[in-house]
């Protein structure tokens, strides 16, 4: 997995070095030009954060079945960074709802939400550090309920009538924009790297702290 | 007798135990509480206490906000939950009773359901106190439509106390189990939350609106679905250290 990160790290670089110039030679949009160019990283940043909660759900799961300290470092790091994702995600929604709805934050049926799922993530961080032990299996029922409402979210704008654009915006640019749909699955791929590089390193890290702890403690014995 | 009779008949027996165990947990609690009813007053005091100071800041020249009554009822539900999850299992642990419980040869989700039918019947019994004072307070007429008004809140009570119930089991070995429960418990619960105060509202509104209340009341009933599914999967692995 070492030999993988430093490829990896450069292929990132190298995509978000290569998009700001593609979005900004890109087509224009008819009514919002310039701010409706921050769609492509805020379609992006979710993706990634939706990435980070099915190996948030997932390796919980197995973690709390199975007690494979592995998922559990797994767990960890894709919570940290759906946090991370998620507030990118919010702020960028919010600048382009100012400038689209005129106003920063609406309450209607995905704002919320995404906001509560910020919030249960924020929970499992703060109950990883001050929970005390057993810490980390509480951590894990709360990745896996956060998880559970990824799904919701996602269908959220189509089952009821919201200020948000609806989950056929894809579908929609694909036949009528091309170039902007091939741009935005690239962009998507990017931050899909720099999760996984992040992912990678951060597990690494605890992988480290873990291997610290076991040799204080033979130190100690 | 052979080997599908057998299993039909073991199984049988299982279920039996399972209710059965959830039945003498749930009498054990109740027990406990009729002696003393410490829990039931002091957070039924603070429920009544919880309304009046969100009287005062939604009160306008004598007249409360129009419809902000069905916002606090729940507000209120969701704080005396909270304490009373909290207390019941400070008793628990107070008396390391738990572990009592889960070395018996019981299975542990019939715990599960016996604590939870217990969290329930004490929040049934504050919100009992509670619609009929938020009635009066805020001029809200929660008893027009008592079927849906039941559904709304029997449904929500039960969303919010079986991952409550969870949560503070799981809380109960932690330092900051005091702070922590609230911290998780209402992003998770939300759903529950905003599906009780917008069924509410559509039920208080002048005219009623009834086909908006029962969307929310059959949205209720899929969230319970879901939370109790999980909430019983999970308690297992988290009650085993």
């Amino acid at each position: 997995m070492r030999k993988l990160l430093t490829p990896l790290v450069v292929l990132t670089a190298a995509m978000f070095a290569y998009a700001p110039i593609a979005i900004l030679n890109g087509p224009a949009e008819s009514t919002m030009l310039l701010i409706s160019k921050i769609f492509y990283f805020h379609f992006s940043t979710w993706m990634a954060l939706t990435a980070g909660l099915i190996v948030c759900g997932v390796c919980s799961a197995i973690f709390l079945f199975k007690g494979n300290a592995t998922a559990d470092r797994f767990a960890f790091a894709a919570a940290e960074l759906v946090t991370v994702f998620g507030a990118f995600g919010l702020a960028s929604g919010s600048i382009w709802g100012r400038k689209a709805w005129g106003v920063w934050w609406q309450w209607d049926a995905r704002l919320p939400m995404a906001l509560t799922l910020e919030l249960i993530f924020l929970g499992y961080l703060i109950v990883r550090k001050y929970g005390g032990p057993g810490s980390d299996k509480l951590a894990a029922a709360m990745g896996i309920f956060g998880a559970a409402t990824g799904p919701f979210i996602y269908k959220s704008v189509d089952w009821w009538r919201t200020i948000h654009p609806q989950t056929s915006v894809m579908t929609t640019l694909s036949i009528k924009a091309p170039e902007m749909w091939r741009l935005v699955w690239f962009c998507t791929g990017a931050f899909l790297l720099l999760f996984v590089v992040l992912l990678l390193v951060r597990v690494h890290l605890e992988e480290r702290r873990a291997e610290l702890d076991r040799l204080y403690l033979e130190a100690e014995a | 007798m052979s080997a599908v009779r057998w299993t039909v008949r073991v199984q049988a027996i299982e279920r039996a135990m399972f209710l059965r165990v959830a039945w003498l947990v749930l009498r054990k609690d109740v027990a406990i509480e009729a002696k003393t009813r410490e829990i039931l007053y002091t957070t039924l005091f603070f429920a009544v206490a919880c309304v009046l100071v969100f009287s005062f800041a939604f009160v306008r020249e004598g007249q409360p906000i129009e419809g902000a009554g069905g916002g606090i009822l729940w507000i209120a539900i969701i704080f005396s939950g909270n304490l009373a999850l909290g207390r019941t299992f400070e008793r628990e642990r107070y008396g390391d009773t738990m572990r009592a419980l889960l070395l018996a040869p019981a299975p542990r989700a019939a715990i599960y359901v016996g604590k939870l039918l217990g969290i329930v019947a004490l929040l049934s019994l504050i919100e009992l106190m509670l619609v009929p004072m938020v009635a009066l307070l805020f001029q809200a007429p929660l008893f027009a439509r008592p079927g849906h008004m039941v559904a709304l809140l029997v449904l929500g009570t039960v969303g919010f106390s079986c991952v409550g119930t969870l949560f503070a089991a799981m809380l109960m070995r932690s330092r900051t189990r005091d702070v922590l429960l609230p911290i998780l418990l209402y992003p998770v619960t939300v759903p529950v939350i905003i599906a009780g105060v917008l069924g509410t509202s559509a039920l208080t509104q002048t005219p009623a609106d009834e086909p908006m209340a029962t969307l929310w009341i059959a949205l209720l009933a899929f969230f319970d679905v879901v939370f109790v599914t999980l909430s019983l999967w999970m308690f297992e692995p988290l009650m085993t250290e």
